[in-house]
C-alpha cells in the first residue's frame, strides 16, 4: 500500500503509547501513513467520497453530466468518411488480389536456400522454394517455411536502445565511430566483431575492408553448433578447408556415420534429400533402389530411412568407421569393430567395396575431425571422388574453426584486451557459448558492447547498445549456398520496426557510415565482372546499363550465374591419419544435438515450430533427454521423470523421453530450449542444456546420469508406438517386391467387390483431384506440416491444448515403429484429409456443412458449420480439426499481415481440415479459364507438395491418365488406407520398399495379414 | 376389464398384492394427494431438497454461461473423442424419460391398473428429463446460437435444407416430437385433477390459478368422453415414441462407421436400456416420496415390486446386448471390431466396462429375490447404482469406441474437466428443482384415476370412466 518506507521506530512508539490492547490491522494502520488515511477515507476508492463533499460533488456531477452528454453526442456524429485512394502510381505488375512472387534467399548456418516469396499487396505471406536454385530445386525446409512467422513476430525488438533508453540511429553511429577512433592508434587491437557464419560475399567484403583499415581488429564467426569438425576434418585430410558436396543420386550404397543428411538443417540437406529420394522412388527399374546404412546414436529421420541402422554411442561411431575403413582398403588404417557390430562392419564394408565409384561415405558434423578425415579417405579409397563426391571451396567466405576463435575471444576479453565488441545476428553467444567459457562474465569486462539482432535476446540484455536487426525478408543482401551459387537477397517489405541490416551496421565502421544495404550490395556486385558477363542478354554499350540488366536478371532468377564453385583437385595429405584416435570411453555419454524445430534456439519464439511435433519423438513445446529403452529400464526412469545429467561438475535436470532405437548408455539432449528472453512464446519452454555443454565436448562426451526428483508433463502428439497389426503402412523388401510388385494390394484385409452398391458411381466429367504419397520417398522431415500451417492460416494452440489432443495441424505425419524395440524400423506417413469419395463425414453433418463437390473434393463450408463434431467422430482417419476455443489470434495486427488472404480465418466452434489447397486450385482455374484451356498437370501444386524436398507428395487430376498423380496411382505399390471401409479415399499411398542387405539381420516388413509378420513390440507408454 | 383390486389383507403372499392400501375411499385418496399442494405448510425436508436442486441449477447456469463465453474447449472433449460427457448425459437423460412414457402410454393401452398411481410423476419425470437432455445436443455444438435453428428445416434465402441423411437431424425430430407429445399428454391428464384442486382450494390465488389451468373442467359426461378419446389418441401417439426415440438416438451411433458404434443391435438394446434406467429413476424418486408424504397406501409394495421386475427384465435384455456386442466383435473377424472389444475390456478405460458389467449384469440379478424387491431401502440404493451403471454404459460406448479407432496414430485419452462435471450435476440440479416444484404445486398422483380402482367405482362397471372397449 505504501510506497514509502515505514518508520518502524515511530510505529513501535505509537504501539507502546496506545492505551489498552488495541488491535491493529497492519503496520500502515499503526503508522497512520497518509496513504492509509486516504484509504480509510475512500473506502470505495473511486469518486465515492465526492458525494460527501458539496464542492467536489458538484464538479463531479458536472463532469459526469458533461461526459454522459458528450458520450451521447458522439453517437449522433457521422463517422469520418474514409476515402479509398487508388494507387497514384500503380506498382509494376501489381493486380490487387493476385500475389506476386519475388526471388530471395534465406541463410542458416552459413548455407543459403533459394526462395520465391509470395507477396500480397506488399505483404510477404508464404515462402516457396526457388526451382532455379541448386539447394532446394523448389523445395525448402521447415525453417524457411516458418521464418515468415518470425518476420511478423510481435516480440521482435522494435527500437534502438542504449542502456534501455531509446536512441536515434545517429547516436549509434556516433558511438560506433567514437569507439573505433579510440582504437585508431592501436589499429583496432581492442575491437572485435562477432557474427554468425558469413556466407554473404558482400558482408565478407565489407568486413574485410574494415579489417584492412584496422589490421589489429579481429572478426570471429560463431554458430552455436559450428561445422568445425567438418572443416578440421577436411584440413586434416587434404590440408585445406573444402566443402565435400555429395551426389546422392549417383550413389548405390551410402554409409552415414552419424550424418543426418535428410533432416532439416543447413549443409545442403535439401540437395541431399532430393538426390537420395531420386534413388528411392521405384520406377521402371527397381534395381535403381539405393541402399542406406546409418550408424548413429540418436534416431533421426535419416536413420528412419536406413535399410540397416546400427545404433551406437556417438563415441563408438569412429571406431566403427575405422573398422569399415580397414576392410575397404584404406591404407594405414586398422581397427576392430565395436562390440557386437562385427557382422554389420563386414556386411557394410563388403557392400561398399562391391560398389566402387558408386558408393558414398558421409560423416556427420557431430563426429570429430578424424572421423571426417576417415570418411574422406574411404571415399578416396573407394574411388568415389568425382563420381559421388566433389570437393568445393566452402560457402562461407572465410572458413574457420569457430570454437577456437570464440575461445580466443573469451581469453582476450578476460584479459581486458577488448574494448569494443560488436555482435551481429542470431548467434546469441551469451546463451549459446560453451558453459566453461563463462562468456557473459568475460563480456562484462568489455567497455562498449553493441548488439544487433531480431530480438532483444539474452545477449542484447548484457550489451550497452542494441539495434533492431532486419529479417532476411526486410533487407538487401546476398548469400551463397552449399555449392557456392550466390543469390541476391531482396526485401519483400520495408523493415517493420526500422531495423538495420548487418551491411548497414558494418557500414558504420567505415568512413561512409550511413550507407544503406542496397547501395552496399550493388557496389560489391558491380565489381563482379564475371557474373555480369555470364548473364545472358545483358550486353549494352554502357557498362552501367549492362550491370542494371544483369542485376535485374539476378533478382528475377534468384541466382547469379557463374558463381557456383568449381571442384578442387584435392589429394589426401601426408599423415592424414596421424594422431591416435581416442578410445571410446565406457559409461554413459551425453550427446548434444540441434533441435529439429528450434535449431540452436533462434526459432524459440516461433509458435509454428514450437508446436511442430518433432519428426521422431512427436514431442511438442519441450525438449527432453532421449534415452533408449534398455537404458531407461536400467536407470529406472519413465517418460517425464527428471534425469540429472552431470558433466565436468555441471548438472542439468531434463525430463526423460524414451526413444526406441536410441543407442544404449547414451542420452541425447537438444539445445535451444529454456530461453529466458526469447519472447512470449519461447520463454520458459523446455530446458536449457547449454549450461551443460562444455568446449571440450561440444557434441558428445562422457557424463553421469541418474534419476532426478519429480516429474514433468511432456506432450507428444502420438502416444502409441506400433501399428497393432494393421495394414495402414505396408512395406516389402526389394526381393519381395520383385517377386510380387502388387504386394500392397494383397495385404488388404478384405477385397471389396465392384457390385457393393446398387448405385452407379458418380462420373467426374472435368477434373477429379487426387493425391499420391510415396512412402518410399517421404523422410518425415516435417516441412510439409509447416508449409500447410503457413498456407492455410492454421493457428497455434499451445502446449496445454496439444496435451489435450487439440492440435490443429491439417496435415500430420504419423510415425510407426516396427520390429526390435532397441532398433526398430521407423515409418513416416503424412496424413492429410483423404478426400473420400464416399466420405463418412458428409452424411452425418446435420447442416450439410461438409459436402462433395463436382471435382471430387470434400469441401468444408465454415460459415455453415455449427460444430457438432460428428464428422470428426465418423472420420476413420481423424484428420478433422476442431476450434474448441478461440485459437486464432484475431487481435495482433502483425499476424493479420501474415495471413493468406485467399484462405478463410476460422473462428471458434468450427470444424476445419485439409482442403487440398482449394484456393490454389481455384487460382489455377481462373488462369486456365482466362487463357481458354484446361488446367495443366503440375499447375496446381498444394503447399505440402511444393515444399517437399523429396517430391514424395504428388497432386493432380486423376481423370487425366497422363498426369503424374494418375501414373503414380497406377503403380502396383499404390494402396488406399482402410480400403475395406469403402470410403474410397482420393489420397493414396505408395507402399515402402526397403532394400536390406541379405547378409545382415533386419526387421520384418509390415502390413501383412493380421500382423502375422510383425513382431508385437512396443506398447502404450 | 380387470376385476382385481380390493383383496383382503392376509391373503397368501404369492398372489398379487393390492395396488391400493386397505381402507381407502374417495375421500381419503383425494385428501391425501390434494392436501400436499394445497397445504400452506411447506415441509422442511422439501425446502432442503429444493435448495439442493436450486444450488445445482445455479451451477448449471454458471457452467452454461462460461461455455457460451469460452467455447466447448472448457470441456475435456478432443480429437478423437469429439463427444463425451455432453452426449453421454444426453442419452442418459433421454433414456430416463422413457419410463414415464412407457407407464403412461403402453401400460395404459395394456390396461395395467397399477400404473395409475405412479403415472403422473413418472410423466413429470419424463418431461424434466427431456428438458435436461435437450440442453446437451444444443450446447455441445461449437456455435449453439446457430445450431438452435439451423438444424430445423425452414425455408431460407440460401435455399439450404439440413442434411436429411444425418442421424442428428432425425434426432432433432425425434426429441422435439417426444417433448411435445409428452408435455401435451401430461397436461391433458392433469385437467380433471386440476379441477379437483380448484374446487378444494381455499386461498383465492390458488382457486384462480388452478381454475385457469383446469380449462373449465366440470366433470360432465361429455368432458369425460372427450378426455377419454384424447387420452387414447395421445397414448397411441406416445406408444411408438417409446420405441422410436431411443432407436433414433441409437442411430447417432449405429449409422457411423466407428467400431463399437456401427452395430445393428443398437436400437433394441438402447430402448431396453432406456426403460431400465427410467424405471430405476422412477424408483429413486418414488421410494423417498411415498415415505415422506405418507403415500404408502397409494404407491404400494405392489408398484415397487412391479417396477423392480420391469427393471430386471430390461436389464436382462441389456445384458444380452453386451454379450452380443462381444460376440459380434469376435464373429466379424474384423481387426478393428475385435480390437475395440479387446480395448474396452483391457484398455485404459477397462475399469468402466467391468464396473458396468458388474452392475448391469451382476448386481441386477439381486432383483430375482423377493426379499430384495420388498426392501425399499436396498432397492433405493440399487436403483441409484443402476442409474450410474447406465451412465457408464453410455460412457463405455461413446468414449472407449472413440478414443482408439482405426489409426493408432490418432489414439488419445479423454479426461473430463470440472466443467464437464458441473454441466452434469447442474442438470441434475435442474431436474431436482423442477421435480420439487412439481411435488409442491401439482397433485403428484392422478387422483381421479386412482379413485377408479376403488370398489365403489366398479358399480357402473360398463360405463366407468376408465372403461372403454
Amino acid at each position: 500500500m505504501s510506497a514509502e518506507q515505514l518508520d518502524l521506530t515511530a510505529i513501535r512508539a505509537r504501539l507502546r503509547d496506545a492505551d489498552g490492547r488495541q488491535p491493529w490491522r497492519s503496520l500502515e494502520a499503526v503508522a497512520e501513513t497518509p496513504e492509509f488515511q486516504a484509504y480509510l477515507h475512500r473506502e470505495f476508492p473511486a469518486n465515492a467520497s465526492e458525494w460527501l463533499d458539496p464542492v467536489g460533488r458538484r464538479s463531479f456531477l458536472k463532469l459526469m453530466g458533461a461526459s454522459l452528454a458528450l458520450a451521447g453526442a458522439t453517437a449522433c456524429t457521422v463517422q469520418p468518411t474514409e476515402l479509398i485512394v487508388p494507387y497514384v502510381r500503380q506498382p509494376e505488375q501489381l493486380i490487387p488480389g493476385r500475389p506476386l512472387f519475388f526471388a530471395t534467399a534465406m541463410s542458416l548456418g552459413g548455407v543459403a536456400t533459394g526462395l520465391l516469396v509470395e507477396n500480397h499487396e506488399g505483404r510477404p505471406t508464404k515462402i516457396e522454394g526457388n526451382p532455379e536454385h541448386p539447394a532446394g530445386r523448389g523445395a525448402t525446409d521447415l525453417f524457411a517455411q516458418a521464418s515468415i512467422l518470425t518476420l511478423y513476430d510481435p516480440d521482435r525488438s522494435t527500437v534502438l536502445t542504449q542502456l534501455g533508453e531509446i536512441r536515434p540511429w545517429g547516436a549509434f553511429i556516433t558511438a560506433m565511430r567514437a569507439s573505433l577512433s579510440a582504437q585508431a592508434a592501436t589499429g583496432g587491437a581492442g575491437f572485435r566483431l562477432l557474427t554468425e557464419t558469413v556466407n554473404s560475399p558482400t558482408l565478407a567484403w565489407q568486413i574485410q575492408q574494415v579489417l584492412a583499415e584496422y589490421p589489429a581488429a579481429q572478426w570471429i564467426q560463431w554458430e552455436p553448433l559450428p561445422r568445425d569438425n567438418a572443416r578440421a576434418g577436411a584440413r586434416q585430410a587434404f590440408g585445406e578447408y573444402v566443402e565435400p558436396v555429395y551426389d546422392f543420386e549417383a550413389a548405390d550404397v551410402i554409409l552415414s556415420l552419424d550424418a543426418d543428411f535428410l533432416s532439416a538443417g543447413p549443409a545442403g540437406n535439401l540437395h541431399a534429400a532430393r538426390g537420395f529420394s531420386a534413388r528411392r522412388r521405384i520406377g521402371a527399374d527397381p534395381d535403381r533402389l539405393n541402399r542406406l546404412y546409418v550408424v548413429e546414436p540418436t534416431p533421426s529421420v535419416t536413420g528412419g530411412r536406413a535399410d540397416h541402422r546400427v545404433p551406437l554411442k556417438a563415441s563408438q561411431v569412429g571406431a566403427f568407421a575405422r573398422a569399415v575403413a580397414a576392410r575397404v582398403g584404406v591404407a594405414g588404417v586398422t581397427g576392430s569393430a565395436p562390440a557386437g557390430t562385427d557382422t554389420q562392419v563386414a556386411g557394410i564394408a563388403a557392400d561398399l567395396a562391391a560398389h566402387r565409384g558408386r558408393a558414398l561415405v558421409v560423416a556427420g558434423d557431430a563426429q570429430p575431425a578424424w572421423v571426417h578425415a576417415l570418411a574422406h579417405a574411404m571415399n578416396d579409397a573407394l574411388g568415389n571422388t568425382g563420381t559421388t563426391v566433389r570437393y568445393l571451396p566452402t560457402p562461407e567466405a572465410v572458413p574457420s574453426e569457430q570454437l577456437a576463435a570464440l575461445r580466443a575471444l573469451v581469453v582476450d576479453m578476460e584479459a581486458g584486451r577488448v574494448q569494443t565488441l560488436v555482435i551481429l545476428g542470431e548467434s546469441n553467444p551469451v546463451f549459446t557459448a560453451p558453459a566453461d567459457f563463462r562468456f557473459a562474465e568475460a563480456m562484462s569486462k568489455v567497455q562498449t558492447r553493441l548488439h544487433s539482432g531480431l530480438f532483444h535476446d539474452e545477449t542484447a540484455e548484457l550489451c550497452h547498445w542494441h539495434v533492431p536487426g532486419t529479417h532476411f525478408l526486410e533487407m538487401w543482401s546476398d548469400a551463397r549456398t552449399f555449392d557456392g551459387t550466390a543469390t541476391i537477397v531482396q526485401p519483400l517489405i520495408q523493415p517493420l520496426y526500422g531495423g538495420k541490416s548487418p551491411h548497414e551496421i558494418v557500414a558504420t565502421m567505415t568512413e561512409r557510415p550511413e550507407r544503406n544495404g542496397y547501395d552496399v550490395v550493388r557496389e560489391y556486385w558491380q565489381t563482379q565482372a564475371a557474373a555480369v558477363a555470364a548473364t545472358p542478354g545483358t550486353e549494352a554499350a554502357d557498362p552501367a546499363a549492362t550491370f542494371e540488366r544483369a542485376w535485374r536478371a539476378w533478382l528475377h532468377d534468384g541466382v547469379v550465374p557463374a558463381t557456383a564453385h568449381t571442384a578442387r583437385e584435392v589429394a589426401l595429405a601426408e599423415g592424414w591419419a596421424a594422431g591416435a584416435a581416442p578410445a571410446a570411453a565406457d559409461g554413459v555419454e551425453v550427446i548434444f544435438r540441434h533441435d529439429p524445430s528450434l535449431y540452436d534456439g533462434r526459432f524459440a519464439n516461433n509458435g509454428w515450430l514450437q508446436e511442430l511435433p518433432r519428426p521422431v519423438t512427436k514431442l511438442t513445446w519441450d525438449n527432453a533427454a532421449l534415452v533408449g529403452v534398455a537404458t531407461a529400464e536400467r536407470l529406472g526412469v519413465a517418460n517425464g521423470d527428471f534425469l540429472d545429467i552431470t558433466q565436468d561438475g555441471r548438472t542439468v535436470s531434463v525430463p526423460v523421453w524414451i526413444d526406441p532405437g536410441h543407442a544404449a548408455d547414451a542420452v541425447t539432449v537438444t539445445v535451444g530450449y529454456g530461453r529466458t528472453r526469447a519472447g512470449r512464446v519461447g520463454n520458459g519452454t523446455g530446458f536449457n542444456v547449454y549450461p551443460l555443454r562444455g568446449s571440450a565436448s561440444p557434441f558428445f562426451g562422457p557424463a553421469e546420469v541418474q534419476k532426478g526428483r519429480g516429474r514433468y508433463p511432456l506432450v507428444s502428439t502420438q502416444d502409441h508406438w506400433t501399428i497393432d497389426g494393421r495394414n495402414i503402412v505396408r512395406s516389402e523388401t526389394l526381393e519381395g517386391f520383385k517377386a510380387n510388385p502388387a504386394f500392397a494390394k494383397d495385404m488388404e484385409h478384405l477385397k471389396l467387390s465392384e457390385g457393393l452398391t446398387l448405385f452407379p458411381a458418380w462420373e467426374y466429367k472435368g477434373y477429379s483431384w487426387g493425391m499420391a504419397i510415396d512412402m518410399n520417398a517421404c523422410t518425415g522431415c516435417n516441412a510439409c506440416v509447416v508449409a500447410c500451417q503457413a498456407e492455410n492460416n492454421i493457428p497455434v494452440v499451445g502446449k496445454e491444448q496439444v496435451a489435450n489432443g487439440r492440435e490443429m495441424h491439417w496435415l500430420r505425419i504419423d510415425r510407426y515403429y516396427s520390429g526390435d524395440l532397441e532398433n526398430p524400423d521407423t515409418y513416416h506417413q503424412p496424413m492429410p484429409c483423404q478426400q473420400c469419395e464416399n466420405a463418412p463425414c458428409e452424411v452425418v453433418c446435420p447442416v450439410a456443412a461438409t459436402v462433395h463437390n463436382d471435382e471430387g473434393l470434400n469441401d468444408m463450408v465454415y460459415n455453415r458449420c455449427v460444430g457438432t463434431r460428428y464428422c470428426s467422430n465418423n472420420c476413420p482417419w481423424k484428420v478433422r480439426r476442431f476450434n474448441f476455443l478461440m485459437y486464432q489470434d484475431w487481435n495482433t495486427p502483425q499476424f493479420k499481415l501474415q495471413r493468406n488472404p485467399d484462405v478463410t480465418v476460422r473462428s471458434r466452434g468450427v470444424m476445419e481440415k485439409c482442403t487440398y489447397c482449394v484456393q490454389r486450385i481455384n487460382a489455377a482455374r481462373i488462369n486456365a479459364k482466362r487463357e481458354e484451356r484446361e488446367i495443366r498437370d503440375g499447375e496446381v501444386v498444394t503447399a505440402c507438395e511444393a515444399v517437399c524436398p523429396t517430391e514424395a507428395i504428388v497432386f493432380g487430376n486423376i481423370n487425366d491418365p497422363e498426369s503424374r498423380v494418375a501414373r503414380l496411382k497406377a503403380s502396383p505399390r499404390n494402396y488406399a488406407t482402410l480400403a475395406e471401409l469403402n470410403a474410397r479415399p482420393r489420397t493414396t499411398y505408395l507402399a515402402a520398399v526397403r532394400n536390406p542387405n541379405p547378409s545382415l539381420p533386419s526387421n520384418p516388413t509390415v502390413g501383412g495379414h493380421h500382423g502375422a509378420n510383425e513382431s508385437a513390440t512396443g506398447s502404450e507408454h | 376389464m380387470a376385476q382385481q383390486g380390493h383383496m383382503q389383507a392376509g391373503s397368501t403372499a404369492v398372489l398379487d398384492e393390492p395396488v391400493l392400501g386397505p381402507g381407502q375411499n374417495y375421500e381419503t385418496i383425494t385428501e391425501s394427494v390434494a392436501q400436499i399442494p394445497l397445504s400452506s405448510r411447506t415441509p422442511l425436508g422439501w425446502v432442503f431438497g429444493f435448495l439442493i436442486g436450486l444450488g445445482g441449477l445455479m451451477m448449471l447456469q454458471m457452467a452454461i454461461g462460461w461455455l457460451l463465453l469460452r467455447g466447448v474447449g472448457i470441456w475435456g472433449n478432443n480429437v478423437p473423442v469429439g463427444w463425451a460427457f455432453d452426449i453421454i448425459n444426453f442419452v442418459w437423460w433421454i433414456g430416463i424419460g422413457h419410463a414415464g412414457t412407457l407407464i403412461s402410454a403402453i401400460l395404459l393401452l395394456f390396461k395395467q391398473q397399477w400404473r395409475m398411481s405412479i403415472s403422473r410423476f413418472a410423466e413429470a419425470m419424463t418431461i424434466f428429463a427431456v428438458a435436461c437432455a435437450a440442453l446437451f445436443p444444443l450446447l455441445h455444438t461449437g456455435r449453439p446460437w446457430l445450431a438452435a435453428y439451423w438444424l430445423f428445416p425452414y425455408p431460407n434465402t440460401m435455399g439450404l435444407w439440413p442434411q436429411f441423411r444425418s442421424p442428428l437431424i432425425w434426432d432433432v425430430f425425434a426429441v422435439s416430437t417426444y417433448a411435445t407429445v409428452s408435455v401435451v399428454f401430461w397436461i391433458v391428464g392433469l385437467i380433471p385433477d386440476l379441477a379437483t384442486m380448484r374446487d378444494r382450494a381455499v386461498s383465492k390465488v390458488k382457486k384462480h390459478v388452478f381454475g385457469v389451468l383446469a380449462l373449465g373442467w366440470r366433470g360432465s359426461a361429455r368432458h369425460w368422453h372427450r378426455y377419454e378419446v384424447a387420452t387414447l389418441i395421445l397414448a397411441g401417439l406416445s406408444t411408438p415414441l417409446v420405441l422410436s426415440v431411443h432407436t433414433v438416438v441409437s442411430f447417432d451411433f449405429a449409422v457411423s462407421v466407428l467400431p463399437g458404434w456401427h452395430a445393428t443391435i443398437f436400437p433394441p438394446y438402447f430402448v431396453a436400456g432406456a426403460i431400465y434406467s427410467g424405471f430405476a429413476m422412477v424408483l429413486t424418486l418414488a421410494i423417498p416420496i411415498r415415505a415422506a408424504y405418507g403415500l404408502e397406501h397409494l404407491i404400494t409394495m405392489k408398484h415397487i415390486d412391479n417396477m423392480a421386475k420391469v427393471m430386471l427384465a430390461t436389464a436382462l435384455i441389456v445384458g444380452y446386448g453386451y454379450v452380443m456386442e462381444a460376440f459380434f466383435a469376435w464373429y466379424s473377424a474384423a481387426p478393428y471390431e475385435r480390437y475395440m472389444m479387446f480395448n474396452r475390456m483391457t484398455g485404459p478405460y477397462g475399469w468402466t466396462y467391468w464396473l458396468l458389467i458388474f452392475v448391469n449384469i451382476g448386481l441386477v440379478q439381486l432383483l430375482w429375490l423377493r426379499s430384495v424387491r420388498y426392501n425399499t431401502k436396498l432397492l433405493f440404493v440399487l436403483s441409484l447404482i443402476f442409474n450410474v451403471g447406465m451412465w457408464l454404459e453410455r460412457f463405455v460406448i461413446i468414449v472407449t469406441s472413440l478414443h482408439r479407432d482405426f489409426l493408432p496414430s490418432s489414439w488419445d485419452m479423454y479426461y473430463p474437466t470440472r466443467w464437464d462435471f458441473m454441466m452434469f450435476f447442474g442438470t441434475i440440479g435442474l431436474f431436482l428443482t423442477l421435480f420439487f416444484l412439481f411435488i409442491r404445486f401439482v397433485p403428484m398422483i392422478a387422483m381421479f384415476e386412482v379413485r377408479t380402482l376403488l370398489p365403489e367405482a366398479k358399480v357402473h362397471v360398463d360405463h366407468g370412466p376408465t372403461g372403454g372397449h
